[in-house]
C-alpha cells in the first residue's frame, strides 16, 4: 500500500494533538513496512525518518495548468473570511498576531507564484495557506503516480486531499481528528464548516476519531453512514511513568488539565470541587491551564470561598507537566465534547486513576476509568470523593489502567487504517 | 489662630515574589527582595531624599515656624534598615529638630481595624515600639489608621489604647454641610478629637497639581494662598493630608512641585494669617465643634471614599477571610518569620491589587500594581497563603 498523505504539522514542531496523532499513525504503517508520502505545508528538517517527506513551501506551481484553475475557482470562497481564525480565542489570537508580526516570513501576496512559504502555524493567513495547500495536492498528484490511496487530516489539508483526489482520480480518505462543533460548540465557524463538508462528501471514506466523532459526522454533516468508520487514536509509549518529583503539600491533589475553554468544561470541575471540600478539607484542587475562561474561573473559586484549597498554575510546559500528573492524586476530563483526549491515557501512565465525561472519545477506549456526564457535578463529586477515599477501587483502576493502556498501541491502529484502504480500494474499482 | 496642618504618609509594602503553585510547601520566602529594593531606591533618589532634605532647609529657614507630620509605616521602617540607611538618617534628623511629628499607625499597614481589635491592638503597639527604638524614644501622640480608614468603633478602640485624637478623611457624605476644617470628636468618646482631611485643597497639590486639562493649572503659591484667604475667618484648620510621595514620584520634579514646596510657607506667612501646626499642637489648642457621626467606615481612596479599594469583591473578600481564619492558630506561636510573615500578608497593598474596580480602564489601581490583572495578584497571593497555612498548621501541631 502507497499512500499520500496531507497533514498541517508534524513532531517535533506541534502545537496540538494532530501532529502527535499523524506522527502516531506513520509509525503504525511503518511498523507494518507500508509507504507513505507525508505531506506537510512546512518542513524542519529536524522530523524523525518516517516517511518520504514533502515540503509544501518546495513546491511549485504550474499555473498555467488549467484543471488547477478549475480547482482554484472553487477554493475562493474561502478568501471573504481569511482572518477568521478558528482554532483560537481573541485573546489567543492577539499574542498569535503580535507572534506572526515578530516573527513574518516575507510571504508573496500572490498565490499563484510559483512557490509560496507557508508558516504552517494556525496565524491570521490560514485560509490562504489552506488555499495555497490545495493547489500544492494538485501539483503532487500531477507530479507523482507513486501513491494508491489519498488520506488527508482534517479541515486544514480536506482542500489538498479533494485536489489531489480530483487530479489524479484515486480514491480519498479524510480523518476526522476534531469538528468545528468541539471547537467551537454551536457557534460553529461557517466557512470552516463547509470546508469540512466538503471534504466528507468529496470523500470515498470518512474516518472519525471516536464513536462520539462519528455521530456528529453523520448528523451535522450528514454523511451517508456507511461511509464513516471509527478509527481509536492509540498511545505512542504506554510504559508506566516513574517520576522521582515529590508532592510537596500534605493534602491529597485533585488535578485539570487543559485548556480552559468552553470545550474542556472548566466550570464542572470548579463546582464538583466546591462539594468535594464542603465534605473533605484535607484535599486540593488544581486547575493548570490557560485559555479564556481562566478569569471567570478564578472569579467562580473566589465566589464560592474555596481558593485556599483551589490553586490555578498557568499554562505549564516541559517538566511541569510530568510534575503535575505525578503528584496527581486523581485526573478529572470533565470535557464538553472532547473527539479523542490523549490527556487522560497520560495521567494513566503516571498511575493517576481518572475520571472522564462520557462526552469523550477516550471513553470508548477506557474501560477502567469512571465516566460521567459533563454536566453531572454530583457524580464528579462522588467519584473524586470514592477516588480520594476507598483505598480498593483506585488501587484497581491503577493496575488495570494500566494493562489497559498497553493494548492501545499504533500498530494496531495501522492494521486497521490498512483494511479501510483495501475496501475502499476495492469498492472504487 | 488659624493654621494650616501638613501630614505626609511615607508608606511601602513588602512586594510578593511570583509564587507558583508548585513552591506551596517547598519555598518558604515569600518576598520580592530585588524589586522591593528597587522600588525604595528609586523613590528614595526621587522623593525622599530631595524632599527630606527640602523640609530641612525650611524648619532652619523658619525657625521652626515651619512644620509637618509623618506616619511611617513599619513596613517601610524595615525597608529603610535594609535599602535606605541614608533615608532613615534623614528622618531621624528630622524628627531630632522637634518640629517634625510621627502619627503612630498600624505596624504593617493593616486592615486589621476592621476585623479583629486583638490583632489591631497588638501591631499598634509593636508600631509605637519600633518608632521609640528608630526614633530616640519618640512616642506618638496621635493616631492614623490606614488609608485613613475610621468608624465611630475604630475611633473608640484608638482612644482606648491611649490617644488624643485620630486623623481621617473629610468625606463628603459624613460631612454634610458642615466643613472639614474644624475639630470634631468621636460620637462614642467624645474626648477623642477627629481631625478631617481637607480634600479639596489636599488633592490640588497631590492629584492635580500637574493636570494640564484642570481649569487652575498652574498651580501656584500665590493662588493657592488666595484659596486658604478664602476661607470663612472662623473656620480654623486646614489639614493638607497626603501621600508623601506625591514629591517627585506621583508628581514628577519637572513638574515644579518641589519649587512649589520651597515656596509655600513664605508665601503664607506674608500673604495670609495662617500657621503650621502639627496635629497635635492643633488637637491640644483647638476645641472640638461637635460630634461626627460615621456608623459605617470611611477612607481616603477612591471617589467614595469606601473600603471598596480593597475589599468587597469575591477576590478580596475570600483572601482577606481566609488571612485572618489563621490568627487564632498564629497567637500561640513564638517564631519570628512566622510572626513577621503574618504581619507583612497583611499590608492592605496585598488587597488593593486585586481590585476590580477600574479594571476596565485601568486606572490608579493597575499604575501601583506589580501585577497585569487582579486575578493575577489573588492567585499569587492565595498560593502564597497556602503556603504560610500549612507552615503555621506544622508549626502549631510540633508545639503540641
Amino acid at each position: 500500500m502507497r499512500v499520500l498523505m496531507f497533514g498541517w504539522e508534524f513532531p517535533p514542531h506541534i502545537s496540538g494533538g494532530l501532529g502527535t496523532a499523524c506522527y502516531g499513525l506513520v509509525k503504525g504503517m511503518n511498523h507494518h513496512n507500508q509507504k507513505v508520502i507525508f505531506v506537510v505545508p512546512k518542513l524542519w528538517g529536524d522530523e524523525e525518518n518516517l516517511a518520504d517527506f514533502v515540503n509544501g513551501s518546495d513546491i511549485s506551481i504550474n499555473y498555467r495548468e488549467k484543471k488547477f484553475k478549475k480547482i482554484w475557482k472553487n477554493l475562493t470562497y474561502l478568501e471573504v473570511s481569511s482572518f477568521l481564525v478558528p482554532y483560537l480565542g481573541p485573546e489567543e489570537f492577539q499574542k498569535f498576531t503580535d507572534y506572526t508580526i515578530h516573527d513574518k516570513v516575507d510571504v508573496d501576496e500572490s498565490i499563484f507564484t510559483n512557490k509560496y512559504e507557508f508558516s504552517g502555524k494556525y496565524g491570521k493567513n490560514l485560509m490562504e495557506e489552506v488555499s495555497r495547500y490545495a493547489l500544492v495536492g494538485a501539483q503532487i498528484a500531477r507530479d507523482r503516480s507513486d501513491f494508491d490511496i489519498i488520506h488527508a487530516h482534517d479541515w486544514l489539508a480536506f482542500p489538498a486531499g479533494i485536489a489531489a483526489k480530483e487530479i489524479s482520480g484515486k480514491p480519498l480518505v479524510v480523518h476526522v481528528h476534531a469538528t468545528e462543533f468541539d471547537r467551537s460548540g454551536e457557534s460553529v465557524n461557517k466557512p470552516v464548516y463547509e470546508i469540512e463538508r466538503a471534504g466528507m462528501h468529496a470523500a470515498d471514506h470518512v474516518l472519525a476519531v471516536s464513536a462520539l466523532t462519528r455521530n456528529i459526522v453523520i448528523k451535522k454533516y450528514g454523511v451517508p453512514a456507511h461511509k464513516v468508520s471509527v478509527l481509536h487514536n492509540a498511545v505512542l509509549d504506554a510504559s508506566i511513568i516513574k517520576s522521582a518529583y515529590q508532592k510537596k503539600v500534605p493534602e491529597k491533589i485533585v488535578t485539570f488539565l487543559g485548556r480552559i475553554t468552553f470545550q474542556k468544561g472548566p466550570e464542572y470541575f470548579v463546582e464538583a470541587a466546591k462539594k468535594v471540600i464542603d465534605r473533605d478539607p484535607n484535599v486540593r484542587f488544581v486547575m493548570a491551564g490557560s485559555g479564556d475562561l481562566l478569569n471567570r474561573m478564578i472569579q467562580r473559586v473566589a465566589e464560592l470561598r474555596i481558593a485556599n484549597k483551589f490553586h490555578f498554575t498557568g499554562f505549564l510546559k516541559g517538566d511541569d507537566v510530568d510534575h503535575m500528573y505525578a503528584i496527581s492524586d486523581v485526573y478529572v476530563m470533565p470535557s464538553v465534547s472532547e473527539p479523542f483526549g490523549i490527556a487522560p491515557l497520560e495521567a494513566v501512565r503516571h498511575n493517576t486513576p481518572v475520571i472522564i465525561s462520557k462526552q469523550s472519545g477516550v471513553a470508548e477506549v477506557l474501560r477502567n476509568a469512571i465516566k460521567i456526564d459533563f454536566w453531572d457535578v454530583d457524580a464528579m463529586a462522588d467519584a473524586i470523593f470514592a477516588l480520594l477515599h476507598y483505598e480498593g477501587i483506585s488501587k484497581m483502576f491503577k493496575e488495570l489502567g494500566s494493562e489497559e493502556l498497553k493494548k492501545l498501541k499504533w500498530e494496531h491502529v495501522a492494521a486497521k487504517l490498512i483494511t479501510v484502504y483495501e475496501k475502499t480500494i476495492a469498492q472504487q474499482s | 489662630m488659624r493654621t494650616v496642618c501638613f501630614y505626609f504618609q511615607v508608606h511601602q509594602p513588602f512586594r510578593l515574589k511570583p509564587y507558583r503553585f508548585f513552591d506551596i510547601g517547598e519555598d518558604h520566602y515569600y518576598w520580592d527582595d530585588y524589586l522591593n529594593k528597587n522600588v525604595i531606591r528609586k523613590a528614595a533618589q526621587r522623593c525622599y531624599l530631595p524632599m527630606n532634605a527640602l523640609l530641612m532647609d525650611l524648619i532652619h529657614q523658619y525657625k521652626g515656624k515651619f512644620k509637618v507630620a509623618f506616619s511611617i509605616s513599619g513596613t517601610f521602617l524595615d525597608q529603610m534598615e535594609a535599602y535606605a540607611p541614608d533615608v532613615l538618617e534623614s528622618f531621624q534628623k528630622l524628627v531630632a529638630t522637634g518640629h517634625v511629628e510621627l502619627l503612630n499607625e498600624t505596624y504593617t499597614h493593616s486592615l486589621a481595624a476592621l476585623k479583629s481589635k486583638e490583632e489591631f491592638t497588638a501591631l499598634v503597639k509593636k508600631h509605637q515600639d519600633r518608632i521609640k527604638e528608630l526614633f530616640n524614644g519618640y512616642t506618638p501622640k496621635v493616631f492614623r489608621n490606614t488609608e485613613l480608614i475610621y468608624s465611630d468603633e475604630i475611633g473608640k478602640m484608638v482612644y482606648d489604647l491611649g490617644y488624643e485624637g485620630i486623623l481621617t478623611e473629610g468625606a463628603k457624605h459624613i460631612l454634610g454641610w458642615k466643613s472639614p476644617n474644624y475639630i470634631y470628636t468621636n460620637a462614642l468618646e467624645p474626648k477623642l478629637k477627629v481631625l478631617l482631611k481637607n480634600f479639596r485643597l489636599s488633592d490640588d497639590i497631590a492629584f492635580r497639581f500637574s493636570n494640564k486639562t484642570w481649569a487652575d493649572y498652574p498651580l501656584t503659591t500665590e493662588k493657592f494662598v488666595t484659596w486658604l484667604n478664602a476661607i470663612p475667618k472662623e473656620e480654623q484648620v486646614v489639614n493638607l493630608f497626603m501621600d508623601y510621595e506625591t514629591f517627585g514620584e506621583h508628581q514628577w520634579a519637572d513638574t515644579g512641585i518641589f519649587e512649589f514646596m520651597r515656596h509655600l510657607p513664605e508665601a503664607i506667612f506674608r500673604h495670609s494669617d495662617f500657621s503650621f501646626s502639627t496635629p497635635s499642637e492643633v488637637i491640644r489648642q483647638l476645641p472640638g465643634v461637635g460630634k461626627i457621626y460615621v456608623p459605617t467606615p470611611i477612607s481616603w481612596a477612591d471617589e467614595e471614599r469606601d473600603l471598596t479599594a480593597w475589599l468587597g469583591n469575591d477576590l478580596q473578600d475570600e483572601a482577606f477571610d481566609r488571612l485572618y481564619e489563621i490568627e487564632s492558630k498564629i497567637k500561640t506561636i513564638d517564631d519570628p518569620e512566622l510572626q513577621r510573615d503574618w504581619g507583612y500578608l497583611q499590608t492592605s497593598d496585598h488587597f488593593y491589587y486585586m481590585c476590580t474596580k477600574f479594571f476596565s480602564d485601568g486606572s490608579v489601581h493597575q499604575y501601583f500594581s506589580p501585577y497585569d490583572t487582579p486575578y493575577d495578584a489573588f492567585i499569587n497571593y492565595m498560593n502564597v497563603l497556602s503556603d504560610f497555612d500549612l507552615r503555621v498548621k506544622e508549626s502549631s501541631q510540633s508545639k503540641k
